[in-house]
């Protein structure tokens, strides 16, 4: 019998789990700055297109959103697959675009009334056709501020 | 002397934590929101738009695209990539051609009496209905990217730093001088059915 070996081998001590709360706080509060919250869920299907010469749209607060792509799958056989309009949570034809807007105005304080920024959420594949219609309806609302929201990237 | 308090058991703080972090994990996102920004023009009615533009032909860039995503500037069949060289020519026209945008001499702050187009210089982009919205943002980054190209290259050249590190003042100095004018016309069908 080697004279290191002990009879019996102690049990191997469990490892303290006393620091793992820290750990995964740091990791919270890292997802908690760096991220938002997501105020809609998509019906469609969105491939940003790429652009290099982004800009950041700097309040969120005066943001309001227009999402056009073809409907996510489960919904293709109910809305079809061509590229169709969200406001909010629902598919919306052309003909509610001023509605919406006017809605967006009333949702904002009066002093913010003027600054809002639409964002167009449209898929990369989409016909220019409805995103025309889209801007004729916003230039009908007068909301002339927009963006063409696209991810940076790709040197053209 | 007071007994000690028995230390409380902190193993089920790890799982608490990690509800919550799962909780955010699953309701925010992360993208940050950016693209190219745009003023929409006026809306005005169809029956009063005055079909023949009072501003001169050589001081409008026309950019066509069609329902096959390919381009016509200025009358020629053009390549994407080469619309950046193509934009900045218009804009500085340095050899002074007929066919390019007229200048005026205009005072203007830190620079002083200086040589810019005249204020009907426009770019005027125009689309199809089938055109896809890909190669639309592709054809208006090119433009967005030849002005702010004009714009670094005058700022590096006359304060010897980039136009975004500038401050308001010289920047809208520059600005003064290579203006953002994209027109997107009144929708127009381009290049039969």
């Amino acid at each position: 019998m080697s004279k290191f070996r002990k009879d019996g081998g102690k049990e191997t001590p469990a490892i303290s789990t006393s620091a793992l709360p820290d750990i995964v706080f740091m990791l919270l509060f890292f997802f908690m700055v760096t991220t938002t919250m997501r105020e809609t869920t998509l019906f469609v299907k969105i491939t940003l297109p790429q652009a290099t010469e982004v800009t950041k749209l700097e309040k969120k607060s005066l943001v309001s959103y227009i999402y056009v792509g073809p409907p996510m799958p489960q919904y293709q056989a109910q809305f079809g697959s061509e590229p169709r309009i969200q406001l909010n949570d629902k598919f919306a034809q052309l003909g509610e675009l001023l509605d919406f807007v006017e809605a967006e105005r009333q949702a904002r304080d009066e002093s913010e009334r003027g600054q809002i920024i639409t964002s167009l959420k449209v898929d990369e594949y989409t016909k220019m056709g409805i995103v025309t219609d889209i801007k004729q309806e916003l230039r009908k609302a007068a909301a002339l501020h927009i963006n063409y929201s696209a991810r940076k990237g790709r040197k053209n | 002397m007071p007994r000690k308090l028995p230390e409380y058991n902190a193993a089920s703080l790890a799982d608490i934590a990690f509800m919550l972090l799962i909780f955010f994990l699953v309701t925010t996102t992360m993208d940050i929101d950016s693209g190219l920004e745009r003023r929409l023009p006026q809306w005005v009615d169809p029956s009063e738009i005055d079909e023949t533009p009072p501003i001169k032909e050589r001081n409008i860039f026309v950019v066509l695209v069609n329902r096959d995503d390919r381009l016509l500037v200025e009358g020629e069949p053009t390549r994407i990539d080469d619309l950046k060289a193509k934009t900045k020519e218009f804009l500085t026209n340095p050899l002074d051609k007929d066919n390019l945008p007229e200048k005026t001499v205009k005072e203007i702050d830190f620079f002083g009496p200086t040589e810019i187009l005249t204020g009907s210089a426009v770019i005027s982009l125009r689309n199809d209905v089938g055109t896809s919205y890909g190669t639309y943002i592709r054809v208006q980054n090119e433009l967005v990217a030849a002005i702010n190209e004009l714009r670094d290259e005058l700022a590096v050249q006359k304060f010897g730093k980039p136009f975004n590190d500038l401050d308001a003042d010289r920047q809208d100095a520059i600005k003064e001088i290579y203006p953002q004018k994209i027109s997107e016309a009144e929708p127009k069908k381009i290049g039969g059915k």
